[in-house]
């Protein structure tokens, strides 16, 4: 993979956009190269599930290569794929989406996110996001060239984002409010009353919500509210979802939008010229996904509840305060008891236990101090990266 | 409760205090639940599943099919009872179809297997026939793929 130094063309800076240059390396790359040079690593870094996809999921999309679907699909995607996804959110949460012109396939959540942002836009719109939030929300925002807004959560308000600071951050620049919970990488969900204020300030100063709900079906005792089901909200949401997360599908790269007709078209536009169509044999197995009995996600699900409250536990033992996730397959430990900035106690542990962990900085300034650990990891090996995690904070504790 | 159960079904090493962690449930309540459990048989037996050709043990099992004449009163109880109570007989199930008991029968040659399907289980008085079927290779046992499977491609970090 990695080529000779001198295969290299070189580029000189000025050939590269001032958009590209200024845009700030994900801090997760940077870890990433160092992860690879050390052997028998723990990793709890990890952003997907552990289970490969289901096998009938697998076999339909097998299935449909042996019958030749091999070809592009309609830019909006299949028209199958596009009403069993009418029917499921009809089902699931009572909102009514036309197929044809309501609701587009996207390669992924990421393409969805990006194709909102060039389709709302305009240079110098503010789009107010939670701080620490997923690595993509103030790219997007930047590469369309807008301004991302941060809103600052903290542990002490289960890093909830609340209308009431998303109103003071709100100016005659403000576009939209891009909120993704359950939170990569908090864990964080919406508790029941936030979503509502939320869709009245919304309403209240005319502003459109990006919802990126792709960790909806993973939550533990408690239930995922829909941002665009609440009252005038349909008309101004503009829903992400895919099947990476639920049905452990990350790298089949199929994702959807939802909303009104006006948004989705903008979208499908841009769409059309930049992507074509998602991949057709992903979308099959989309389609299967849909299709199947909810029995193997439920399965899932309760598979990362039981990791998840092993992992939460054993942070509190080795004597880190956790704030309680109750969505997505993170952990969110604050490590300020060893006075260490994430990035520092990301490295030192790495090199002194090998235990690889994404340090919460990269998700933003408010993560700093606190690291991201993914549960959907074998139960084994998160009880031997918790033992060897114990062994470094008592070396390092502070406090 | 189901979670309790789930967790020992796929680990039945895990100790009440484990589960416990895992599912919420105070540990003098998962020890009473699995207790319960025991009591009512619903938790028959903690038992591994061994590839025991890995360990170089020689094992042939055998799918016997039989026909038998279901009796007044018992149907196909009696003689089903007259078929398990032989530890060579693994499982022992009531099929529909073509044949009546889906005998799973264990041995450590077919020799073995041979002389007790031809000496004990056909010449059963309710036994109408027998169809042998060895085994020539485990794929899957109790969901558990033999061979391969486990392998997670995932890269060590991704956002």
């Amino acid at each position: 993979m990695s080529k000779s130094k001198s295969s290299h063309i070189k580029v000189s800076q000025s050939c590269i956009s001032e958009r590209a240059s200024t845009l700030p390396p994900s801090g997760i790359r940077k870890f990433f190269d160092l992860l690879s040079s050390i052997e028998g690593v723990i990793s709890l870094g990890i952003g997907e599930p552990d289970f490969v996809t289901p096998w009938h999921i697998c076999e339909a999309a097998i299935y449909s290569l042996e019958k030749g679907y091999t070809m592009y699909t309609s830019n909006k995607g299949t028209p199958e794929l596009r009403a069993e996804l009418a029917r499921h959110l009809e089902s699931r949460f009572s909102l009514t989406y036309d197929p044809d012109d309501e609701i587009l396939i996207t390669v992924g959540v990421s393409e969805g996110l990006d194709l909102a942002m060039r389709a709302i836009l305009n240079p110098g719109d503010e789009v107010i996001m939670p701080d620490p939030c997923y690595v993509a929300y103030p790219a997007s925002v930047s590469l369309s060239g807008g301004t991302p807004v941060l809103v600052p959560t903290t542990e002490e308000d289960n890093f909830e984002i609340t209308a009431d600071d998303i109103e003071l951050r709100i100016t005659r620049k403000t576009k939209a409010i891009l909120i993704g919970y359950p939170c990569n990488p908090t864990g964080a969900v919406l508790s029941k009353e936030e979503p509502t204020q939320i869709a009245e300030l919304a309403k209240r100063h005319n502003l459109l919500v990006i919802s990126d709900e792709v960790y909806g079906r993973l939550v533990y005792g408690t239930e995922h509210t829909c941002l665009a089901t609440l009252p005038g909200m349909r008309e101004r949401t503009i829903l992400l979802n895919g099947f990476s997360k639920a049905y452990a599908m990350t790298g089949w790269r199929i994702g959807y939008a939802a909303g009104n007709e006006e948004i989705i078209g903008a979208m499908t536009k841009i769409h059309q010229y930049t992507m074509l169509c998602a991949s057709t044999m992903g979308q099959m197995a989309a389609l299967e996904a849909l299709k199947a009995d909810d029995s193997e996600v439920d399965a899932m699900v309760r598979d990362y509840d039981r990791r998840r409250r092993v992992m939460v536990k054993g942070f509190r033992d080795i004597g880190l305060s956790c704030f309680e996730p109750k969505g997505a397959f993170y952990a969110f430990p604050s490590i300020k008891i060893t006075g260490m900035t994430s990035e520092e106690f990301a490295e030192k542990l790495l090199m002194e236990e090998k235990v690889a962990v994404v340090p919460g900085s990269a998700f933003g300034q408010c993560g700093e101090g606190y690291i991201r650990c993914c549960y959907a990891t074998s139960l084994p090996e998160i009880e031997e990266a918790l033992k060897r995690m114990g062994k470094f904070i008592k070396r390092h504790r502070k406090t | 409760m189901k979670q309790i159960f789930e967790a020992l079904e796929k680990d039945a090493r895990m100790t009440p205090e484990q589960i416990s962690t895992m599912t919420g449930v105070p540990v003098a309540d998962v020890k009473k639940a699995i207790k319960k459990a025991e009591q009512d048989r619903a938790i028959l037996r903690y038992k591994a599943i061994i590839d025991w050709t890995k360990l170089g043990e020689e094992e042939v099992l055998a799918l016997v099919e039989v026909k038998v004449v279901p009796q007044r009163n018992v149907g196909f109880d009696a003689i089903a009872e007259r078929v398990y109570r032989f530890p060579q007989a693994r499982s022992v199930y009531l099929a529909s179809g073509t044949y009546d008991l889906a005998v799973l029968v264990a041995g450590k040659t077919m020799q073995e297997v041979a002389v007790f399907v031809s000496e004990k289980l056909a010449p059963l008085e309710a036994v109408q026939g027998t169809v042998t079927h060895f085994i020539l290779k485990k794929y899957k046992e109790d969901g558990e793929v033999f061979d391969g499977g486990g392998e997670i491609k995932r890269l060590p970090v991704t956002p």
